[in-house]
């Protein structure tokens, strides 16, 4: 005998010329880690957002049964009421706000008149801290607690509403391997409490590790519901659900041509820019060589992204002392311009902050680094950039009808293609890639790893940065670690493991 | 390969209705032919409600007179916005230039085209202040323009002391004077025409070639049907404008100077690097910066720029009223800001045009006179602006909400009757 806590049947979504979902349904048991799996833009999202009330009932087709009852939410308040709480990738917390005002916003310990009694608010905070194991000060901004935290609070914040059904989209994407764990281990105890989860997530190694079933979504319909129990669920078996094609390999076969060295970087140390006293790179010193492509690997926080930036044009910190060679001659990296003119490229991390202006077009995007290449007199030849946006249009096969389509209609793939396109376009030797495919779907990964291959086939270096130390091992050929701000280790491909590299990722010198 | 992106799909050819092909030619535009529609329907209905007299040549030489330095400021002040900034200072900036400029032709007797350079001179040195501290020191230019405000009031009155301070004949002109008259008799004002016949070749022209240039590189055109009707339109107005112009004095020379500085920022804005590196540090500051974009020296220049032209639009206003006076420019500011914000800028940057800007004030600037020509109130014309800027950007907000930003798709659903559908987030 099943008891099903919640059963969306035959829901179809449509936006004006798309249908996100179609006929998709979903049955969920009490007290199971569900996860819902799928390429971006399958319709995961979107089918919590209606299941949460955010597309009210009526503005889609089909019936949500959740404990029992036939529900038909108009709003977030609606489904909360219910017991449904949703805890999105952007976090909805308000940094300049106490952990304590956080966790009861919208639902204030208030006696009659709306008089807030702090005192009994942090003592209840306090309580519901212990249950997602967050040993802070209740009263600590939310800003000065690190992102994993904040997420510890959000689920907190939904637990504080007695919740029976948590949704999590992208619960770790932004968290490192410790925190990951960390959430992880809490979702199990949830789950032992009675409390169901949904998950939606990229990282298949945590939907294979922890859940109970998973649903498959592609295009907008039901694949499949795998029961984990029955055995014979691994990420490739989700993966050919996810892309409906076997991906035997993850990663292109790429045979590199190493040259002789091209960047190398010496004794690179930078301080925090706020607090000069700090050091947040500390004398890395490093060698990319033409055709390769090296990877960097560290933990969160390790200061792999402070490091590149430091070199790209001191767009990050104060350096305090290094030197930066370019076919062994010294470069001047006082800016970003300096940075680009050296030939250097540093493809950001976080597309929609660091990499795009949203507002603008595939085209100007694609031409907004190199602009200088197709102007003169500071005038720029629109006719050159054009020419120049349709080029890697079709060579990146960038998925728009047009190049005067705005940036922000793009899927994530596609956009990442367009930040690929707009550092290709400065025509760089040395090419940082930071977190290259975080975010975006499997095929399009691949698509992006053949772009890298391709770039280094054609002699240039590439340094690239990432989380996920599958994809490092996947295509690099060499591997540096950094362990904070240090650098530990070099490791050429044949050597590295994933346990190798997270030893290094961890050891502690001594300063 | 793996993966199972197709190529991007050929433009297709096929058949549509003229309403949709001119649908598609003006898409993406919509919310500025949207304002000039609502533009065109104002005067129209002033036209009516005055029974002809709104569109008097003389009424449209004044129109332009007594809007050409709001005209101006909406110029730089747009630059601004699209930054994520505002200018409050420009009012006092105007006053400030205006009575230096003033004072110092009476007190030496310098030669009015000097005055106009010390005056420039003056903006810039203004601009560079407010400049440095929006720019290098990072102080928001809200605060930094309201200290502005004040401080350059200040000054004005310090200088003027309380009383007006009138300027040479030669100077008025700035404002007042028009291009001498010249060739055969045609009961029109000849250099007006030319110019205008000038301008519309020179309209099509730049249509034509670059439609070819698009052409030439595969790229989908817009309908040949839709450019057509787009230059007929935009002749068609130039012509009547001129028309209306040249049966009086002919352009005035505020006319001169504004058409030269939207052309000049038009082309700055459009088509230089400076351009894009305005619009992508009002899209996304960070991503500017990484993009190699010297965000610093964008603010403080594009706020330097607002300053010289409000110098600009001061000694025009001080040539206009013949005379400097203490209370001078003020609330221009406000109207400017107002101008660009009708003109389909967005509060928190990275959006705008300076000819939207243009029309958004002429919007303000009809209002202004064809509520005066029906003798309405002052005070009623105050709360009718007043409605009208809310009015036009909370039809944008909305619009945008429901999905694309299009004025005659608002009207389209507003016939058909179908179930609102919501936009897929472009996330």
């Amino acid at each position: 005998m099943t008891d099903t806590i919640l059963s969306m049947r035959s829901i179809t979504k449509e936006f004006p010329g798309v249908v996100a979902l179609s006929d998709v349904n979903l049955e969920v048991e009490r007290g199971e880690i569900h996860s819902i799996c799928g390429e971006n833009g399958a319709g995961k999202s979107t089918l919590m957002k209606v299941l949460s009330g955010v597309h009210p009932h009526g503005t889609y087709h089909g019936q949500i049964y959740f404990d029992g009852k036939e529900v038909t939410f108009r709003n977030i308040r609606e489904s909360e009421h219910a017991g449904i709480a949703i805890i999105h990738q952007e976090l909805a917390l308000i940094p300049e706000l106490t952990i304590t005002e956080n966790l009861f916003l919208g639902n204030e310990v208030a006696h009659h008149g709306g008089v807030i009694d702090w005192l009994e608010a942090t003592v209840k905070a306090k309580e519901i801290l212990a249950h997602v194991g967050l040993d802070e000060d209740p009263n600590i901004q939310i800003k000065n607690i690190g992102v994993g935290k904040q997420q510890l609070v959000e689920i907190a914040k939904a637990l504080a509403k007695d919740v029976k059904l948590l949704i999590l989209d992208e619960p770790t994407a932004a968290l490192n391997d410790r925190d990951s764990d960390h959430l992880l281990g809490l979702l199990k105890g949830l789950q032992a409490r009675g409390i169901t989860c949904i998950m939606i997530s990229h990282k298949l190694n945590e939907i294979e590790r922890i859940s109970d079933s998973i649903t498959i979504i592609r295009d907008g319909h039901t694949i499949e519901t795998l029961d984990v129990s029955e055995g014979g669920v691994d990420e490739d078996r989700i993966i050919r659900g996810m892309v409906g094609r076997d991906l035997s390999h993850r990663y292109p076969e790429h045979e590199p041509k190493i040259g002789a060295p091209l960047l190398e970087i010496r004794d690179w140390t930078v301080a925090h820019p706020s607090d000069t006293q700090r050091m947040v790179v500390k004398g890395a010193s490093l060698t990319i060589n033409a055709g390769e492509i090296v990877g960097l690997a560290g933990l969160m926080g390790a200061g792999r992204t402070e490091f590149a930036r430091s070199v790209f044009g001191q767009s990050w910190g104060q350096k305090v002392s290094g030197s930066a060679y370019l076919h062994g001659k010294e470069l001047t990296l006082h800016s970003v311009k300096d940075a680009i003119a050296s030939g250097l490229a540093y493809v950001t991390e976080d597309r929609k902050m660091l990499g795009l202006n949203l507002l603008d077009t595939v085209r100007a995007s694609i031409s907004s680094a190199g602009i200088s290449r197709i102007s003169r007199n500071g005038v720029v030849d629109e006719n050159e950039e054009i020419n120049a946006a349709t080029r890697y249009h079709r060579a990146l096969r960038i998925k728009t009808p047009t190049i005067e389509e705005g940036v922000s209609r793009l899927s994530g793939g596609n956009q990442q293609k367009v930040v690929l396109a707009k550092w290709m376009f400065t025509e760089p030797e040395v090419l940082i890639l930071d977190e290259p495919t975080r975010g975006i779907d499997v095929g399009a990964k691949y698509e992006i790893y053949e772009i890298i291959n391709q770039l280094a086939d054609q002699g240039k270096g590439c340094l690239v940065i990432s989380s996920e130390l599958p994809e490092l091992l996947g295509i690099c050929d060499r591997i540096y670690t950094l362990s904070a701000g240090v650098i530990t280790a070099d490791v050429p491909r044949e050597a590295a493991d994933q346990e190798l590299l997270m030893r290094y990722m961890t050891q502690r010198k001594a300063d | 390969m793996a993966t199972n992106l197709s190529e991007p799909a050929a433009p297709e050819v096929q058949r549509e209705s003229l309403f949709s092909q001119l649908r598609r030619g003006f898409a993406g535009n919509l919310r500025q032919y949207g304002m000039m529609i609502a533009l065109a329907a104002l005067i129209l209905f002033f036209q009516i409600r005055t029974d002809g007299l709104f569109l008097q040549p003389r009424n449209v030489t004044s129109l332009l007179v007594q809007n050409g330095y709001v005209l101006i400021l909406a110029i730089g002040m747009v630059m601004v916005i699209i930054l994520g900034h505002i200018d409050l200072s420009v009012g006092s900036v105007c006053a400030f230039v205006g009575a230096s400029v003033a004072m110092v032709m009476k007190v030496t007797g310098l030669p009015w085209p000097f005055a106009i350079v010390l005056g420039l001179v003056i903006g810039a040195l203004v601009g560079a202040w407010q400049g440095y501290w929006v720019a290098f020191v990072g102080i928001p230019a809200f605060i930094v323009t309201l200290a502005g405000m004040m401080l350059f009031r200040g000054l004005d009155l310090m200088i003027l002391n309380a009383e007006s301070v009138p300027v040479p004949e030669d100077f008025q002109k700035i404002a007042n004077g028009y291009l001498p008259n010249f060739g055969p008799y045609t009961n029109y004002h000849n250099p007006t025409l030319i110019l205008a016949a000038i301008a519309i070749a020179v309209l099509v022209w730049m249509e034509l070639r670059r439609r070819n240039e698009i052409r030439k590189h595969g790229l989908p055109v817009q309908p040949l049907v839709a450019m057509v009707v787009k230059l007929v339109l935009v002749s068609a107005i130039i012509i009547v404008f001129a028309l209306l112009l040249a049966s009086y004095k002919g352009i005035p020379v505020v006319g001169l100077i504004l058409f030269a500085l939207v052309i000049l920022y038009s082309f700055i804005t459009q088509r230089t690097v400076f351009g894009r590196h305005i619009y992508a540090t009002g899209g996304n500051r960070n991503a500017a910066g990484l993009t190699g974009v010297n965000t610093r020296k964008v603010d403080f220049l594009v706020m330097l720029n607002n300053s010289v032209l409000a110098a600009v639009a001061g000694m025009v206003f001080t040539a206009y009223l013949n005379a400097a006076n203490p209370k001078d420019g003020q609330n221009f500011e406000l109207d400017a800001i107002a101008s660009v914000f009708i003109g389909g800028a967005a509060v928190s940057g990275g959006v705008g045009t300076v000819v939207g800007s243009m029309v958004g004030g002429l919007v303000m600037g009809v209002l202004n006179l064809g509520l005066a020509n029906m003798s309405v109130d002052s005070n009623w014309i105050q709360i009718i602006k007043g409605l009208v800027l809310l009015g036009a950007v909370a039809f944008d907000v909305v619009s945008k909400k429901q999905g694309k930003p299009s004025f005659i798709g608002a009207i389209q659903r507003a016939f058909t009757k179908k179930p609102v559908a919501e936009k897929a987030e472009s996330k």
